[in-house]
């Protein structure tokens, strides 16, 4: 299982990739993936939403189970990954590059500080098992 | 704490990724769901049922008792044959659905739904006569199911009853390595196939048997997942989604093994009436025409207005699509009707299609 450093992570196993003009791109981790299997289905949010932090803004599906998308950080909309929605198989072969769900602009920079770089999280995951 | 199959160790062998289910410890999947979809529909897949219960009615009202308790008619099986059945409250709600054995004229083996076991042992033994003894003999049971085309092929290997004469809902009582066995020709896939019950410590040896022997036809063991979207493109009930105790089997389309002109039956006069007064709801098979997938608990709206309710749906692994089966007013539940199922804020269009949804085709 990865765990790409560089990358900041959520208990609700999503990461954030921070870019230089205050935005994060988001998507769900390799552990998020795997523990879902084979995705099937991925809802994606509107362009220009206004997320608030932890709010749902899609979802994505395996066969069985739906599980709930969560905002890492608090932002606005500015780009979605239209490719995973018609190939949702890019979230289990790409979970961190090409399966990245949606791009905001960072309500507050300082928020990010409050997430878990990647041996917290790698941590966090172990006690889960 | 969850019980534990005979095969709990054999499944961790082969990585099954374990939930609780009906209060037993079963795998969920192990390749993964899809793959052993798949291979059940394509090839040949093994399966644990050993969380389902059995119970055994005996004695020389045994027949009488039994078809005073359900709704099929339990008087035209004869030795050696299976029948499916529902077992109704008073009121017409369904308490379980059953696969009724009959081992002689006064011994009958039943199959019944693993959450269920307790609560339809007590059922069946509280109604049962003087004379007539039931046993829960769940724990005496290892249940393995061989479904899809090679099946018989395989399980031949273990057994020297011939197989090939066993007809769909007949059983034999043989061996399977050398164990006491019932062997029957049921299943919950939709595909040919065969379910055995092996005394409890055979279990791990038949199943690593039947692994070997199915190797070079590409067996693999399938978990309840793909037990449930098998079942779901075939529109088997399951009890708790399509039928439980506010639900009848007439509305369930189980009309076909709902006798209403036998003799009395728990739930038989309840079932009359609502037939007489015009039964409300259909349960009918619904098709995505959208992306978004059906789940259990949507709403199905017709023209914004709600009109019934899925009660499992999934993303279809033969199909690619998203399908359903739900409870919808009668008077829509016209075939080639199209219906809204309410996907979080979004109508995503539906249309009734014929079932099973998948045909097998052999």
């Amino acid at each position: 299982m990865e765990f790409p450093s560089g990358l900041l992570y959520t208990k609700d196993h999503e990461w954030a990739q921070a870019g230089g003009d205050d935005t994060v791109t988001v998507g769900i981790t390799d552990h998020a993936q795997e523990a879902l299997g084979e995705v099937v289905y991925v809802e994606l949010p509107k362009v220009g939403r206004a997320l608030k932090e932890h709010e749902t803004f899609g979802v994505v599906e395996s066969i069985k189970a739906v599980s709930d998308l969560y905002a890492p950080v608090a932002g606005t909309v500015v780009a979605v990954n239209d490719a995973v929605a018609g190939d949702p198989s890019l979230v289990n072969r790409s979970a961190y590059k090409d399966g990245w769900i949606m791009r905001i602009k960072l309500a507050d920079k300082k928020a990010l500080e409050s997430l878990m770089d990647a041996g917290k999280y790698k941590a966090y995951v172990e006690t889960l098992k | 704490m969850a019980k534990r199959t005979a095969l709990y160790e054999e499944h961790l062998k082969l990585k099954g990724k374990m939930v609780e289910f009906g209060g037993w410890d079963m795998p969920v999947q192990y390749s993964g769901l899809a793959d052993e979809h798949e291979t059940c529909r394509t090839k040949v897949g093994l399966f644990d049922v050993s969380h389902m219960g059995e119970v055994r009615v005996r004695g020389r009202d045994a027949l009488a008792f039994l078809n005073g308790l359900v709704t099929n008619n339990v008087e035209k099986i004869k030795d050696g044959q299976a029948q499916y059945t529902v077992m109704c409250y008073e009121n017409g709600g369904c308490v379980d659905d059953l696969i009724i054995h009959r081992f002689g004229p006064e011994d009958y083996f039943i199959c019944v739904n693993a959450s269920n076991t307790d609560k339809d042992y007590e059922w069946i033994k509280n109604h049962s006569p003087k004379g007539v003894s039931v046993e829960n003999v769940s724990g005496e049971y290892t249940q393995i199911a061989v479904q899809g085309r090679h099946a018989q092929e395989v399980l031949q290997k273990l057994t020297d009853t011939p197989l090939a004469d066993i007809k769909y809902y007949w059983f034999r009582q043989g061996k399977v390595l050398g164990k006491d066995a019932v062997i029957a020709r049921t299943g919950y896939t939709g595909e040919d196939g065969f379910e055995i019950y092996v005394p409890w410590h055979a279990g791990p040896a038949a199943w690593s048997a039947l692994l070997d022997e199915g190797q070079k036809f590409g067996i693999k063991a399938c978990g309840l997942g793909a037990r449930d979207t098998l079942r779901t493109e075939m529109k088997y009930p399951l009890y708790g989604h399509e039928i439980d105790k506010d639900n009848n089997p007439l509305e369930a389309g189980l009309g076909w093994v709902t006798k209403l002109d036998k003799p009395d039956f728990i739930g038989k006069k309840a079932l009359v009436s609502l037939k007489e007064a015009g039964l409300k709801r259909a349960l009918v098979g619904l098709k995505s025409r959208g992306k978004a997938i059906p789940r259990q608990g949507y709403v199905v709206e017709s023209d914004g207005k709600a009109v019934g309710i899925v009660t499992s749906g999934t993303m279809s692994p033969s199909l690619r699509v998203g399908i359903a089966i739900a409870y919808v007013e009668r008077p829509l539940s016209e075939m080639g009707a199209n219906l809204d199922v309410v996907v979080r804020d979004q109508r995503v269009p539906h249309e009734i299609v014929e079932t099973p949804f998948y045909k097998r085709p052999y």
